[in-house]
């Protein structure tokens, strides 16, 4: 059985600074791509190299953050070279790595469900959404809450996730003025987004309503609910369910 | 052995060297803004370089010292005075427990850091005492200091022997020479070539290096904003979010440059023209709002050389002052 490796000329390797690398799996959101990025970043952080400290996948890349100090003491130990580059040391070290993916593996996915009370005073943008598309909130609500959602990467605040397959019959645009905080939980649409508030912070979505799940866990390890990989579902809840929710979450 | 807060100063917060290690969780690094100043601070006192320490910016607070212990202060010229008497920087003072410890105002400079031998007792939040401001974790409580916050120290693992104390406080002759850590010109910051360099306009790149940016008011730990030169893309091309990182200088829409920080988000999305090389992020720290910085273009090559060079000159700093300090602990 022959296992197709991943093509090494496809990616592009380039620095982001004196302490990291970005590497370039493809163009856009797609879920090839993400695989890619999925599979190489397991396999670093199942194989650490010496002065490996972390990597941040995103919708293209993967960036590799290192410590230079680390990557030159350790080479400066194997050779005894003093004309040391810590980047072309980790991009060598990379370039190998990449020829040893196996591109045919499959990915699993996890499948997190996360509820949600739409409408009324916890999603006050609802209205809007179902105006803006020619649909009434109940068919908005049905739409969100059927989808599947591709968690491609968590950034922007702690736990927040950047979610693909939004329909397109719920897009909506941004709103013209950001709202000065958006409550933690606060579920909402920008454009072709979707995604969930872990933190109180200002922003623009359209807020279609709320969840009593905690998305950033500071004291839990990984201290985020969602993964770069997970495939997040939305279900409703009434208010009654939502404030029994909310009472639980607060005693633990 | 413990600091009282009186007044808290405009913002006040414990720093270490950062969390590592949770980025792909959208957890931000946090940690001292000046590295180097808060790596000196500890050597000073004898802790382990990456200590948390207090990060004292523009106007500092007032601390009753509560029990005699050994402090020392870095970073920016706050104007530092103990008992109303001004207090020497870049070397261990030996304070007496009831003293007051205060900040006059703002000399050189944007951020001081006062350490502690034995450090803070503070416990760690994901590998790190670092305070993230706006995720409210890490730190004292997750946030700034405030007034009548009472910070415990640890028991230093050396023993101080006995000082020979004539009022509130005493040092050594000896100091840091900051200096050499930080020169005195006019911040030029280096930096290598930004991801979406290529994205801008070769008036653009032009003026990145040859105009001077105003560091604006709207700047804190996550980053600054800064006001010169318009600069222009090629093409608004379409850039997906992607990890940004320390340092990361990126270019939103209306053209004025945005340097992110020690509290940088994990991901932005706006194109990022340059990339402020380690070795300099310090300097950046203590540039205040209303001061003008500008920009010089480095290869990768030297930003590493210039990174590596300054970390020689931390460990022999490092050695030379705990030869130093094996005066002044009992061991």
């Amino acid at each position: 059985m022959s296992e197709k490796l991943l093509n090494k000329t496809a990616c592009k390797l380039s620095p982001l600074g004196d302490s990291a690398i970005v590497i370039t799996f493809g163009n856009g959101m797609e879920y090839s791509i993400h695989k890619k990025i999925k599979l190489f970043l397991d396999s670093l952080e199942d194989e650490p190299f010496v002065g490996f400290i972390e990597c941040v996948p995103a919708f293209t890349n993967l960036t590799v953050f290192y410590d230079p100090l680390v990557i030159y003491k350790n080479q400066k130990q194997s050779n005894g070279m003093e004309d040391i580059s810590p980047y072309e040391v980790v991009r060598s070290i990379l370039d190998m790595k990449l020829q040893g993916i196996q591109e045919g593996k499959k990915l699993t996915h996890r499948t997190v469900s996360i509820p949600v009370c739409y409408g009324g005073e916890y999603g006050p943008d609802l209205e809007y959404v179902a105006r803006y598309n020619n649909l009434t909130t109940d068919e908005v609500i049905h739409i969100h809450s059927t989808g599947e959602y591709l968690a491609y990467m968590i950034g922007f605040a702690p736990g927040f996730p950047f979610l693909g397959g939004l329909s397109e019959e719920i897009a909506t645009p941004r709103r013209s003025s950001p709202r000065m905080t958006i409550p933690t939980g606060a579920v909402g649409i920008a454009g072709m987004q979707t995604g969930v508030y872990p933190i109180s912070t200002p922003g623009g979505w359209q807020l279609i309503g709320q969840t009593p799940t905690k998305l950033f866990l500071p004291n839990v390890n990984p201290p985020s609910l969602l993964q770069a990989g997970d495939i997040v579902k939305f279900h409703p809840v009434s208010n009654q369910e939502y404030e029994e929710m909310v009472l639980k979450e607060g005693l633990q | 052995m413990s600091l009282r807060v009186i007044k808290p100063g405009l913002l006040t917060s414990i720093q270490d060297l950062g969390r590592k290690g949770f980025q792909q969780h959208g957890v931000i690094v946090s940690g001292a803004m000046d590295g180097y100043s808060l790596r000196i601070a500890n050597m000073l006192v004898g802790n382990e370089e990456g200590e948390a320490a207090l990060e004292i910016t523009l106007m500092g607070p007032t601390i009753k010292v509560e029990k005699n212990c050994l402090i020392s202060i870095t970073g920016g010229d706050l104007s530092p005075t103990i008992d109303s008497r001004i207090a020497p920087m870049w070397k261990p003072i030996y304070v007496k427990k009831g003293s007051i410890l205060r900040f006059e105002g703002c000399k050189s400079g944007c951020r001081a850091y006062l350490s502690v031998a034995g450090g803070f007792t503070i416990s760690e939040v994901m590998g790190s005492k670092s305070t993230y401001l706006r995720g409210g974790i890490g730190g004292y409580k997750g946030r700034a200091l405030r007034a009548d916050d009472l910070l415990e120290c640890n028991e230093s693992t050396r023993n101080l022997g006995e000082w020979e104390v004539k009022g509130s406080f005493a040092f050594p002759k000896w100091f840091v020479n900051n200096k050499e850590f930080f020169p005195d010109r006019k911040p030029s910051i280096r930096f290598i070539e930004g991801s979406q360099y290529e994205y801008f306009t070769n008036s653009s790149k032009d003026s990145f290096v040859e105009g001077s940016f105003k560091v604006s008011n709207q700047s804190d730990r996550m980053g600054y904003r800064i006001s010169g030169p318009k600069l222009e893309l090629q093409d608004n091309g379409n850039l997906l979010s992607e990890a940004v990182t320390n340092g990361s200088v990126q270019v939103p829409p209306d053209g004025n440059p945005i340097i992110l920080l020690a509290d940088s988000q994990t991901t932005g999305g706006y194109p990022k023209i340059a990339q402020v090389i380690t070795a300099d992020l310090p300097m950046i720290a203590q540039v205040k709002p209303g001061e003008s910085i500008q920009f010089s273009r480095v290869t990768l090559k030297e930003a590493e050389r210039l990174f590596l060079q300054k970390e020689l000159q931390l460990k022999e700093l490092q050695v030379s002052i705990s030869l130093a300090l094996k005066k002044w602990f009992v061991i």
